[in-house]
């Protein structure tokens, strides 16, 4: 067990600044309008830092930058940016424990999750788009003897960025690795909840990177976020979050006609057929470990698996194990090692999470454990703190269809492999799903009848570069975590050259 | 807030949220409601100028709040409104960052949904109306 200390206190490992400016063309930049936000950590509830609030001025000033670098950096050959974003990949590897207390303080998880999960992930995500730049290839299509189509992959150029706020570093090296390895530079807007973790790597790789081809610009979403994403000197936007700013985004975008990237959520089944329960065996124990994922990172994830389903012949018995699972789970200090949920990364978040509890419970779901605000003690008391809670119910009540993204499942049961399908996609969203059976043949019926764009099958919440994620139905456009997403990021060129000196003849 | 006085409002607004669009209008002038679903900041009221969010067929125009001497519409994308119109809502604000490009944010506060179930009076109403 380790318990680290706080950023700001004797012997933190991580120690964050006082106040944070814009990340421009490779230095801080003070905010035109002079002004800041406070910046408090959901462990505590306290201020720890203050970020630049920038507005429209800021964001064009990160434009110009963005701008001044893209030409240089988009000519720069494969081989150039892939060494760079693996120097990156290593500097984050160097300071791996670092980034996840600075993480960790910022957003409220438990450093086991930024130690393993968050930071690993987004060392590894450089390192994939790095090897992945380099194996690409145009193509050739050879139209007759005398005539080919080239096909080569050109950068966008200049593109927006907006980044959630539940895994602020990773989400935004999900979005930086292959816009960079596709040759563009980015102006990236975190979200206003988790403004300074990305800042704090932004120092520590600023002299890998060329100034201006990563810009940061801090502040709120009606400030900044909208004239970036409403720019018409943007090439592309792409964005995390929810449906109605989701909306708007591609709203904006069709103004200046560019495409966008959206990954907007989902409200995620986790199916547990009954040969899930033929022993009490490993696998076994490993189902139960998958239905209690909806604690991971507070259950503050799009893909969270928020609805349970439970095969009848099982559910009694499957359901008592899942309760007694989900209370075992150690609630405490996110810094400590040993804490497995931490807290909610806001108070807003808090508070509607509270309201859903209140609605469940009116429209007659019943709560099997949990169900109401942590209390803790000493430095933690003005945290945001959940008990992970169970509620039993009917798929068509609103804690079944709505994403809570708090530590709340909903559990429901179904009589057969039909009936289990019917419930999992009676949702509007399409993002994640889990299927749990011993038996191969039903797992990947089930996998392939689900809509959605992630089925983990006898596992879950595994985020590994090389698999595809990305929503169907509600849950957005576009794919992320895989090589595809350079296509995200490219213009097609195309050369059609005829090798004949022979005219046509029309003319 | 409907025309027909039979038919129960579906959407409130609290004294404190009513007080904070008084202000929001000085600053950004009239201004709409859109509940969003899904990711992060999702299944949140978005407050946003009016009109600068387009509505359209694939949206249900829930009511108007009538705050002081102006109103402000409240919509909901029609399939979400399916699972949602057994409910009132009502909206409420609290100490909070939120997120999106909804207009209080920067005053540091988040409007939230609080819901409950229509009675079987009101639910018969409505279902007349």
């Amino acid at each position: 067990m380790t318990v680290y200390a706080a950023p700001g206190t004797d012997g933190a490992i991580a120690t964050y600044r006082a106040r944070y400016d814009h990340w421009i063309g490779g230095e801080y930049v003070p905010p035109a309008n002079g002004q800041y936000f406070e910046n408090p950590s959901p462990v505590t509830g306290r201020t720890f830092t203050e970020v630049a609030r920038g507005d429209a001025d800021d964001i064009d000033r990160a434009l110009d930058a963005a701008h001044g670098a893209a030409p240089a950096w988009g000519r720069t050959s494969v081989t150039e940016r892939a060494i760079i974003l693996n120097k990156i990949a290593d500097r984050m590897e160097e300071h791996l424990e670092e980034l996840a207390v600075a993480e960790t303080w910022e957003n409220g998880k438990p450093v086991r999750e930024t130690l393993n999960a968050d930071m690993p992930l987004a060392i590894d995500h450089f390192r994939y788009f790095a090897g992945a730049i380099r194996a690409q290839e145009g193509s050739i299509s050879e139209i007759d003897g005398d005539t080919i189509a080239y096909h080569f992959h050109e950068p966008l150029g200049v593109v927006g960025q907006i980044i959630p706020w539940n895994f602020p570093i990773l989400m935004a090296v999900w979005k930086l690795a292959p816009a960079l390895a596709a040759g563009n530079a980015v102006v990236l807007k975190p979200a206003e909840q988790t403004p300074a973790s990305i800042l704090y790597l932004m120092e520590l790789i600023a002299d890998l990177l060329p100034p201006g081809v990563v810009n940061v610009v801090n502040g709120f979403g009606a400030e900044a976020g909208k004239p970036l994403a409403s720019s018409p000197r943007i090439r592309k936007i792409a964005f995390t979050g929810e449906t109605t700013t989701g909306r708007l985004i591609m709203q904006y975008a069709s103004q200046n006609i560019i495409p966008v990237t959206l990954e907007l959520g989902g409200k995620s089944p986790n199916i547990f057929f009954g040969d899930v329960a033929a022993a009490r065996d490993a696998y076994y124990d490993k189902a139960l470990e998958g239905f209690t994922m909806f604690a991971l990172n507070q259950g503050e994830v799009c893909t969270c698996p928020s609805r349970a389903l439970i095969q009848s012949d099982i559910y009694g018995d499957f359901l008592a194990d899942a309760v007694a699972r989900t209370e075992a789970v150690k609630q405490g200090n996110p810094l400590d090692t040993d804490t497995m949920i931490g807290a909610q990364a806001s108070n807003d978040q808090l508070e509607k999470i509270l309201s859903y509890f209140e609605i469940g419970r009116a429209e007659g779901a019943k709560v099997l454990t949990g169900g109401h605000r942590a209390e803790l003690d000493g430095d933690l008391a003005g945290g945001y703190y959940v008990t992970p809670t169970i509620f039993e119910g009917r798929n068509e009540m609103r804690v079944f269809q709505e994403e809570i993204f708090g530590p709340v499942v909903a559990v429901t049961q179904f009589a057969d492999f039909d009936d289990a399908i019917k419930i999992a996609n009676d949702t509007l969203y399409g993002l994640g799903a889990g299927v749990w059976s011993r038996s191969g043949e039903t797992a990947y019926r089930a996998g392939r009848a689900i809509e959605a764009g992630r089925v983990w099958t006898n596992n879950y919440h595994a985020y590994p570069a090389a698999a595809a994620f990305g929503g169907y139905k509600g849950s957005g456009v576009g794919r992320e975590n895989h090589k595809m997403m350079l296509d995200h990021y490219q213009q097609t060129k195309n050369l059609l050259v005829s090798y004949s000196p022979q005219k046509l003849g029309f003319f | 807030m409907s025309d027909d006085v039979s038919a129960p409002a579906r959407v409130a607004v609290t004294e404190a949220a009513a007080e904070l669009l008084v202000r929001l209008r000085a600053k950004h002038g009239d201004l709409m409601f859109h509940q969003s679903g899904g990711c992060c900041d999702g299944s949140s009221p978005m407050c946003y100028p009016d009109g600068d969010f387009l509505t359209g067929d694939a949206d249900v125009h829930l009511g108007d709040l009538a705050v002081d001497e102006f109103t402000v519409p409240v919509w909901m994308s029609r399939n979400q409104f399916e699972y949602w119109k057994h409910t009132h809502l009502t909206i409420d604000v609290v100490p909070g960052r939120g997120a999106g490009f909804s207009v209080e944010a920067p005053e540091g506060v988040r409007f939230l949904i609080r819901s409950r179930l229509f009675t079987d009076e009101e639910w018969a109403a409505l279902e007349g109306a």
